[in-house]
């Protein structure tokens, strides 16, 4: 059995084979997907890569007011290209969601997970020429955390108290105890300058692989290998050159016809026809983002837990799964972690649609009268359509929804985290306790199904300084049953990250953590020579 | 009647262009004023701190009263400077030099086309009036202006780009580029803007002159003889080139202003993506800056067709 699927890994790894046909026999054959996945990784990996060559990617998320601080990267452009320039301390691996050491070596902690001492890398040249040295990390922190910022890595700095060189190493003082230190600095902001980038935030200088050569916002952009690279694994190509394809059509035209190599955000809806198109393979994999139906929890009528019960029941997850992402989504279980996260509390029971219970449930909270969900096409791709399935759905337990179309304009002012129940999205966050903290917590801003529930956030603290691996993840399957069942979300789906290449684009390694092989495909892939 | 009189003219409409092109400054600078939050606010974003707020106001003069930053802004605009944009600290005069370059040349070659092509279509079109040759243009012509203008550049993709693999299916441009290579790069949008524009000048070729050819004149030319080609050319058509070079005018502003959308489908990097991306991050300086070059197009071409107008006929140079 296992030497089929070493033969099949491999034909994945060469572009013969789709990684959906793969999983698919793999479960076939008994395997579980994340085998399979860690199979698919180790099978692109064990191939001799091939230098040279000019790489060529199309991506949508490029503007003209794009800049090259990385503390201002927001979109999928300035993303991928600075992964080509600038360097991480810490990447999280693309098969078990840990923490790899980049620039930073090693690192450890006090026993109370309240401070960190990152041993920083030597032989390190940034592209001016300097050496990196802890200093440049220090400042790079302070300038992403520091009262004056305007980096959008704040959010996960945020219990950083002070950060301090110590000879090598760098040393993070926290307000609190984070065991999930090492993986919140993988957040793609934090990309290591010189001096921390106060002399010159844009000045596009980091320790990457490629050094930039042309920098034209909304237009595109072009590195080349830059020679006093410390490292042979990353960096196969001679060039990177990210051009703006903002319009899906284009997109898929450039990249039928060869014009780019690599292109990003394929749509479900054209999934089908680009398979079909010669000498393109298309890379789906499982990601951390999902799309929800918040209700607040302490509004009525979701304030009932029977009602909030008979929603939850009453949605078709398959149906949303196959109808809205035509399959290319993996199916929720009403707590908002997927199977890409560290520390997964594996054998949660699957919830499955259920109109009888739904009815039992609707009966014994005593609610009659129909509940308005608002939507919008903004909510996420395909939300009007799957508000509809649900009314349908739901009708047949009895419940009758009403579906409020919004307008997009204002949708996340006015409506999300405003309004009792609605449709939405979440970005998938390096951790589970970053995800629980930033909506679930009593106090979270984005506590968007105004859950207050103490048992929850005592876990969650007590989780985020806690060491012991298997302890936390004992601790997270009882935060995920309390949301599950008590919560207010109604999670159908988690969507998969779809990207697309072209046959000769090898080594591409599938990574859930971001779509474009966690950006850093420009990096990792080469092409085949000849 | 000599030249002296007509140097005149052309330097009153010139010195009027000057004026309007001072009074749209003057709407553009009150209009972006009147836009909702200010420049700071909308530069920090939602997590401003009122220190925060009042510093960069400071730094960006905000605090001055507005006829004061208009007169700074027009001083700038008058020495060359538009000043930095907001959102990535980029010299706007540069960053905006190359944009108008682009969008220049892919005007320019679309009108190169299109133009000759409209005015020989037009003229076939009366030759042959009412008859195949005549609805067949029309014909043609109509269908390519009703068909929107993103759904031909589709088209054209699918075939020349990904089916034939003849052009390019995105028209990047850079500096470094051949000048052969760009004309390839842009063959595609180019062929999608002549459509766009050329049925709306062929059929005022068309009217204009079909509307001489109904004069006096005409009959008197055809009665001593002169061939049908010669009768158009020689004596309809420089009677109707006052409308004819208006229509041309406006579709070349069109051409200029109004192509984002083909911008977009062809990732070329022209002047409406600039603006459009610059307006939803509330990048003031650049919207200034490029809502007057679009202004100065428009005063410009309108400008030509007026004078082109005026030399064209001699009555319009003796207003009553």
């Amino acid at each position: 059995m296992s030497g089929e699927l070493d033969f099949l890994s491999r034909a994945v790894a060469t572009g013969k084979l789709s990684r959906r046909d793969f999983l698919g026999r793999a479960a076939a054959l008994g395997v579980g997907a994340a085998v399979a996945n860690t199979m698919l990784a180790t099978a692109a990996r064990a191939q001799t890569p091939q230098k040279g060559g000019a790489l060529k990617m199309g991506l949508v998320g490029g503007e003209s007011t794009n800049s090259l601080d990385p503390a201002q990267f927001l979109t999928q452009v300035p993303q991928n290209f600075g992964s080509t320039w600038g360097e991480l301390l810490v990447l999280q691996s693309p098969e078990d969601g840990s923490a790899q050491p980049v620039l930073a070596e090693s690192w450890d902690a006090s026993d109370d997970a309240s401070e960190w001492a990152f041993k920083i890398r030597k032989g390190v040249t940034f592209h001016n020429g300097k050496d990196l040295t802890p200093e440049d990390v220090a400042q790079t922190i302070r300038r992403h955390s520091d009262e004056n910022t305007k980096s959008a890595a704040l959010g996960v700095l945020g219990d950083i108290d002070e950060v301090v060189v110590d000879g090598d190493n760098v040393v993070f003082k926290l307000k609190r105890g984070n065991a999930d230190l090492p993986l919140l600095l993988t957040d793609y902001h934090l990309i290591i300058q010189p001096n921390g980038g106060y002399d010159d935030p844009t000045a596009g200088i980091g320790t990457g692989p490629y050094k930039v050569e042309v920098n034209e916002p909304g237009v595109r952009h072009m590195s080349v290998k830059y020679d006093g690279y410390w490292r042979d694994d990353v960096g196969h190509v001679d060039s990177v050159e990210v051009i703006v394809m903002n319009d899906t059509t284009a997109r898929m035209a450039a990249l039928q016809s060869g014009q780019v190599h690599i292109i990003n955000r394929v749509e479900p809806k054209t999934v089908a026809l680009l398979k079909r198109a010669p000498g393109v393979v298309v890379v789906n994999v499982p990601s951390k983002g999902h799309y929800i139906f918040p209700m607040f929890c302490n509004t009525a009528p979701f304030d009932n837990a029977d009602l909030r019960m008979a929603l939850k029941l009453a949605v078709d997850r398959e149906q949303m799964v196959q109808q809205i992402m035509q399959g290319y989504a993996s199916i929720g279980n009403d707590f908002p972690i997927s199977k890409s996260y560290a520390l997964y509390p594996e054998g949660i029971e699957q919830r499955t649609y259920d109109p009888d219970k739904a009815k039992f449930h609707l009966e014994k909270s005593g609610h009659s009268g129909p509940i308005l969900l608002r939507t919008s096409d903004v909510a996420f791709p395909g939300a009007v359509d799957a508000a509809q399935l649900f009314q349908q759905s739901a009708a047949k337990a009895g419940i009758q929804i009403q579906v409020q179309r919004e307008p997009g304009d204002g949708y996340w002012t006015e409506v999300w985290n405003k309004q009792p129940f609605c449709a939405s999205y979440w970005g998938g966050r390096p951790t589970q306790d970053s995800m629980y903290s930033t909506a679930y917590i009593t106090g979270a801003d984005w506590n968007d199904t105004r859950f207050f529930n103490e048992k929850f956030d005592k876990i969650i603290l007590e989780a985020r300084a806690e060491l012991d691996s298997a302890k936390r993840t004992e601790m997270y399957r009882d935060a995920a049953m309390i949301v599950r069942d008590d919560g207010g979300l109604i999670l159908p789906m988690f969507n998969d990250f779809i990207d697309a290449h072209r046959e000769e684009v090898q080594g591409w390694v599938m990574d859930p953590n971001h779509e474009t092989s966690n950006l850093k495909a420009a990096i990792r892939v080469w092409l085949k020579q000849g | 009647m000599g030249s002296a009189l007509i140097l005149r003219l052309i330097a009153q409409r010139l010195a009027l262009g000057v004026l309007l092109l001072f009074a749209v400054s003057v709407l553009i600078f009150a209009g972006t004023q009147i836009l909702p939050g200010d420049v700071a606010q909308s530069i920090l974003g939602q997590a401003a701190t009122p220190q925060a707020l009042e510093n960069l106001r400071r730094e960006l003069g905000l605090n001055d009263p507005a006829y004061i930053r208009y007169f700074r802004w027009l001083g700038g605009v008058l020495t060359g400077d538009f000043g930095t944009a907001l959102s990535n600290r980029r010299d706007i005069a540069e960053a905006l030099g190359g944009r108008l370059w682009n969008t220049l040349f892919l005007a320019g070659c679309a009108a190169v086309i299109s133009v000759p092509l409209a005015i020989l279509l037009g003229l076939l079109a009366v030759r042959y009036r009412n008859g195949v040759i005549d609805k067949a243009i029309s014909g043609f012509a109509l269908a390519s202006t009703s068909l929107p203008e993103f759904f031909i550049g589709y088209l054209l993709i699918l075939f020349f780009a990904v089916e034939l693999q003849w052009f390019p299916a995105s028209s990047t441009v850079f500096d470094t580029m051949s000048f052969g290579a760009r004309l390839q790069a842009i063959a595609l949008p180019a062929i999608t803007l002549t459509l766009v524009v050329l049925a709306h000048m062929m059929r005022m070729t068309r009217a204009a002159i079909l509307n001489v050819m109904q004069s006096a004149y005409i009959e008197t030319a055809e009665l001593k003889g002169l061939s049908a080609f010669d009768i158009i050319r020689r004596h309809a058509m420089p009677n109707a080139v006052a409308p004819i070079v208006n229509v041309v005018m406006l579709n070349l502003a069109y051409l200029i202003v109004g192509v984002v959308v083909v911008e977009v489908i062809f990732v070329y990097p022209g002047m409406g993506q600039y603006l459009v991306d610059h307006v939803s991050k509330r990048d003031v300086p650049v919207v200034q800056a490029v809502g007057l070059i679009f202004a100065a197009v428009y005063i410009g071409l309108n400008m030509i067709a007026d004078i082109v107008a005026i030399l064209a006929n001699p009555r319009l140079r003796h207003p009553k």
